[in-house]
């Protein structure tokens, strides 16, 4: 056909788009601001619910990209502006295509804004992605250097917060908390792990039976009820307070470590989508498709399509989905054009 | 002493570090299907005794698997057996099991 797509973003959602588009024969040129493709799930340990090695899909996502003439790949570079014929980088050079699609995934919520967790103030308060950083070096260890006997996890942290603009769900973080605590179960069976709630919200095929299978195999303990504060006690370990309101009373503990599930923020390059490329975002920052059902994966400028979490926190899954529908969407438009 | 009518509250929190865990590990070792309660209440709406006094199926039981024991037996005895609960817990907990478990576990409390 000779057309040539530009793919902003080289996470799962984009490599997927990219190799869909290759394969019906149109040239992609992936444009990725770290220094390697693989986006988020690149420092992941392993996903939920199969407990796959991220690294798995990413070797299977690569190999696919691998070796087709029809693909240039550059890192380190950032899109400043976009038009469906053109994106202007931020260092001013200009690509031609002949359509964009805008696969930039989100932003992890920064743990330090929720103040009263005690992110980057005590030593023993983890995110979810720094355990899967430990997870992926073989350790987990206190910051002493001893192994956790009590772990508390904390869901919904930047997610349904009015109080850090988060308004909204981000959907996997329920199921990425449930799949930690059985990971550090595994790790140490004889660890208390607790997980403090407001919904535990399993939306995907198996994650509902993962839930169980924590409470009854793997004696996790849920607690409906979200942690108010942390401060730490005399002996170093972290004093957390909620109201178990399962029986309408406070609640009290003291753990040697917390994670805390960090949500999915809009992507912060969103707001330049809207100022600079004439592209509608929603009230949540995340991008607003041109349809929520009918045109998911187009964006309400011709010849710009969306794939992945730059329209809504999604799992590996959908976003997958969306790459590989995003590039019928394009072939289609391509043809019509 | 002159009674002024103060007195000291009893703090109504949860302490899972004071509380002695032994016997409420030993109910969910013995009934890991008790730990897979969602709290829906169905237990509660349906209970033919708590229709008719404070008892609450759903709250003692969690309260247990806290260590807060201290009249969960008397409470537990309450329930009259009928198993309503068991027919409509979506988790398919044997509650009147639990029941049972609860009281022998702490019947000398």
């Amino acid at each position: 056909m000779g057309y040539h797509t530009i793919v902003i973003g080289g996470g799962v959602a984009g490599m997927q788009c990219a190799s869909e588009l290759l394969r019906q024969g149109v040239a992609v040129t992936i444009l990725e601001k770290e220094s390697e493709l693989g986006g988020k799930i690149r420092n992941w340990h392993k996903l939920f619910p199969t407990f796959t090695p991220a690294e798995e899909v990413l070797a299977e996502l690569r190999s696919r990209l691998i070796s087709s003439p029809n693909l240039a790949v550059r890192t380190g570079c950032e899109a400043a502006k976009i038009a469906s014929d053109r994106v202007v980088l931020t260092s001013g050079e200009v690509l031609e295509c002949d359509s964009v699609v805008v696969a930039t995934g989100f932003t992890l919520f920064d743990a330090k804004v929720k103040e009263e967790y005690g992110y980057g103030i005590y030593d023993n308060v983890i995110t979810s992605a720094d355990l899967e950083r430990m997870f992926n070096e073989g350790a987990v260890r206190l910051k002493s250097g001893v192994t956790p006997r009590r772990i508390a996890i904390l869901h919904c942290v930047g997610s349904r917060d009015e109080k850090v603009c988060q308004r909204h769900c981000s959907k996997v973080c329920c199921v990425t908390g449930v799949k930690q605590a059985m990971e550090l179960k595994r790790m140490f069976p004889g660890a208390d792990i607790f997980n403090f709630y407001m919904d535990i919200r399993m939306f995907g095929p198996g994650y509902e039976e993962m839930y169980r299978e924590a409470q009854v195999d793997y004696n996790v303990h849920f607690v409906r009820g979200r942690i108010s504060e942390v401060s730490p006690t005399i002996d170093c370990r972290l004093q957390i307070k909620a109201e178990d309101t399962l029986t309408g009373r406070p609640l009290k503990m003291a753990v040697d470590m917390l994670v805390l599930l960090v949500g999915m923020k809009s992507n912060a390059l969103n707001e330049n989508l809207v100022a600079e490329c004439g592209l509608k975002a929603q009230p949540s920052g995340f991008m607003q498709p041109r349809d929520s059902f009918l045109h998911n994966v187009e964006s309400n400028r011709e010849g710009i399509f969306y794939a992945g979490a730059v329209t809504a926190p999604k799992n590996v899954g959908e976003s997958m989905n969306e790459g590989t529908a995003a590039a019928r969407a394009v072939v289609e438009w391509l043809a019509k054009r | 002493m002159i009674n002024f009518g103060f007195s000291i509250s009893k703090p109504r929190a949860i302490d899972i570090d004071r509380n002695n865990l032994r016997k409420s590990s030993e109910i969910t070792r013995e009934m890991p299907e008790l730990q897979s309660c969602i709290g829906c209440g169905s237990c509660t709406a349906t209970c033919t005794a708590g229709n008719l006094t404070e008892f609450n199926f759903r709250k003692v039981h969690t309260l247990v698997r806290r260590g807060e024991y201290q009249g969960a037996y008397e409470e537990m005895n309450k329930c009259m057996l009928c198993g309503k609960c068991r027919l409509v817990c979506p988790r398919g907990i044997n509650t009147r099991g639990v029941v049972m478990l609860i009281k022998r576990k702490l019947g000398d409390f």
